[in-house]
């Protein structure tokens, strides 16, 4: 018996270190003059996979309506980094190495994005994330840009509401310790309560689970003994859907709070009925355009894939927009060319609001409150950046 | 720390849950091993397509779902039988290290085409409304899932046990286990009693999938993948080859993982490597499991 695991687990070992081997997709390889190519990498599958999917939608959309820049045709040479950490490095690895990408888009998902921040940053490549939200994303990473705005922000926003909105005194925090995102988020909302809340006990609780994780059902028990005023849970939509519903089987009836990884149709497919009244911040919404680019996107991305657009998407279709722009600026298809007027990038006009990229490569933008609401999400109100 | 009664008996509550789907999963992992001799790893892949084909018959035919979900896992033990002719058949002469390698390949390849034909994003599972029902007794909160799990894991394991050890399909499966070519010396249809233990393994590994899919209502392509290893671990600390040690197991670790949880907190990240820490305990101290027989190897 013991020599038979040691086997199973050696030909497993092995198994799993092939399959690593043959990852995304495969295109034609080499550098055509007239081709301009940018990568993109986003979770197609695993744990993320919606989220990738809605993203890469907003991508393709912007791609459809421009597709040239310099006189030459864009390629989009799309890899999938699977939801996973090690994918992720390899995926950036194969955009830049093989496919020779001038430009990368990605990832949904703090720690897919940070997975990949070395690798941008040794062949300098410039990249820029659609929605990771984790400050550490672009810290000291001179190629790492992103659309959208950080976690301290989200944190400070959600704490704002608890407080001010619901009139919360107490609040657990329940995190994915597997996610960066969630982590950080957890952090900065757990630093804002007390601030507003004047006291260091206002935290009575601190839960955990990793990513992939179904049942929650022990945290929970552990959580309602505790009796907060309100529950914040940021995570991945499928684990925090589960939660909030095996919460509601608990007989757990505290507000649940999250952020902008909650919106995503799953959440609510999911979650059924137990996600109603869910409470997330996020980067965008259908019911309150704010540009005029705001309007043109929700309207052809509506008669594209006949449905309502979300975050995720918009932000998708701004990454592409701000790199196509850089581009045309820097004259020229060298990638640490585009870097530069990636990061020079100020009010720009996108589907999202007008982006300035700060000195860390971060977008300063304003946040949307969104609530379930007969299984639909629901504006509630959008909270200005405080400068 | 200080636990009130009440806490304690909700955690008892999940803990048991927990521990029935586990059994439940083990329970066809342990039959086929006992009989066949043979490490199924694509289980946990079947696992997850008797829960999309419960999904799907549920969602996209007007049949109900009470019968869906006694026809979707009888269709997955008929995928469970080709499995077996394709994959497994044309290696019974090879030794066992091929058969097993080629388990694990079959498990890669059923999850990736269904990740193909599923698609990547998840799937709500369509839970019956008469199944999504909360008890609350005493201040503990008990899901209506939580109590049928339990409930169908006793009834299939008795059916299991009634095939086995009083039928002839079961005294034939019972000879094949002990000595392959003396059984087929004496007339018994290797073949025939092969796909049928397929068919029930899989049939138990769909079950489990629907059980799954009602508490856990999110379904994915490699859904099968984790529950997969707990349950084969299970199925090792009960004793690998005896159903009952199965369901012993499966308690064990969903016990064990809620009550680590529950007292340890700090711990709760350790949570999946508590199911392969009790693997090896077990593996250095009593490699046949808590209710396994030492087998002698005769010559």
């Amino acid at each position: 018996m013991k020599r038979k695991s040691i086997l199973i687990i050696l030909s497993m070992v092995l198994i799993m270190g092939t399959l690593a081997g043959c990852g995304a997709k495969e295109t034609s390889g080499g550098t055509d003059s007239d081709v301009i190519k940018i990568g993109v990498f986003e979770p197609m599958t695993g744990v993320n996979a919606a989220g990738g999917e809605m993203t890469v939608e907003g991508i393709k959309l912007a791609h459809e309506k421009v597709n040239t820049v310099l006189g030459k045709k864009i390629e989009l040479v799309i890899a999938d980094n699977k939801s996973d950490k090690v994918e992720a490095t390899n995926a950036v690895s194969k955009l830049i190495d093989k496919d020779k990408v001038v430009a990368i888009i990605g990832s949904y998902g703090s720690s897919l994005s940070m997975a990949a921040g070395d690798v941008v940053k040794e062949a300098k490549v410039p990249a820029v994330g659609c929605s990771p939200t984790n400050p550490l994303v672009t810290l000291n990473n001179d190629y790492y840009f992103r659309v959208c705005f950080i976690d301290p922000f989200q944190g400070t926003v959600m704490a704002n509401y608890a407080v001010n909105e619901l009139g919360a005194k107490t609040a657990a925090i329940i995190q994915d310790v597997q996610q960066d995102y969630s982590v950080g988020l957890a952090a900065y909302f757990k630093e804002a309560f007390i601030k507003l809340t004047g006291s260091e006990s206002s935290i009575v609780g601190e839960a955990s689970y990793n990513t992939g994780d179904q049942d929650f059902s022990a945290q929970l028990t552990n959580i309602k003994a505790l009796n907060p005023d309100v529950i914040f849970a940021p995570g991945n939509y499928g684990e925090s859907a589960l939660l909030i519903k095996q919460a509601r089987d608990l007989g757990i009836t505290t507000p649940i709070l999250g952020g902008d990884t909650w919106e995503s149709p799953e959440f609510l497919e999911i979650g059924g009925a137990a996600v109603e009244g869910a409470v997330f911040s996020t980067h965008f919404t259908a019911e309150a355009p704010v540009t005029e680019v705001s309007d043109v996107f929700l309207r052809e991305y509506k008669e594209k894939y006949g449905k309502d657009a979300n975050a995720f998407a918009a932000l998708g279709y701004d990454a592409y927009m701000v790199i196509i722009e850089a581009i045309e600026k820097a004259g020229s298809a060298d990638p640490v060319a585009i870097r530069d007027k990636i990061a020079e990038t100020a009010n720009f006009v996108g589907a999202t609001g007008v982006i300035t990229l700060d000195e860390n490569g971060d977008a300063v933008k304003s946040a949307v409150i969104n609530k379930v609401e007969n299984g639909q999400f629901v504006y509630l109100t959008t909270i200005e950046p405080v400068n | 720390m200080n636990m009130s009664i009440q806490e304690f008996l909700q955690h008892l509550a999940n803990g048991i849950s927990l521990g029935s789907l586990y059994a439940l999963i083990a329970i066809g992992y342990t039959m086929v091993y006992g009989i066949l001799r043979l490490i199924n790893f694509a289980h946990g892949d079947i696992f997850m397509l008797g829960t999309y084909l419960t999904f799907y018959g549920i969602l996209f035919t007007p049949i109900p779902w009470y019968i869906v979900f006694i026809l979707a896992p009888a269709l997955t033990g008929l995928i469970g039988l080709v499995l077996e002719k394709l994959a497994y058949k044309p290696l019974r002469e090879s030794p066992r290290i091929t058969v097993l390698i080629s388990a694990i390949g079959a498990s890669f390849l059923i999850q990736n085409l269904g990740i193909l034909v599923f698609g990547g994003r998840p799937k709500a599972f369509p839970t019956p409304a008469i199944l999504e029902r909360v008890l609350k007794i005493g201040g503990v909160s008990v899901a209506i899932v939580n109590f049928v799990i339990p409930v169908v894991t006793v009834i299939l394991l008795i059916g299991l046990n009634f095939i086995i050890q009083k039928t002839k399909t079961g005294m034939a499966m019972r000879a094949l286990s002990k000595d392959y070519e003396t059984a087929s010396l004496m007339g018994i249809n290797i073949n025939q009693i092969i796909s049928i233990t397929f068919f029930i393994g899989s049939f138990l590994a769909a079950m489990g999938g629907i059980m799954w899919g009602v508490k856990y209502p999110q379904l994915m392509p490699h859904m099968g993948v984790l529950p997969g290893l707990k349950c084969f671990i299970a199925a090792v600390v009960g004793g690998i080859g005896n159903i009952t040690g199965a369901v012993l197991g499966g308690f064990i670790l969903g016990l064990g993982e809620i009550m680590l949880i529950a007292f340890l907190p700090t711990l709760t990240g350790y949570r999946d490597a508590f199911a392969f820490i009790l693997l090896i305990i077990i593996l250095l101290f009593k490699p046949t499991g808590l209710m396994g027989e030492k087998v002698t190897e005769k010559v």
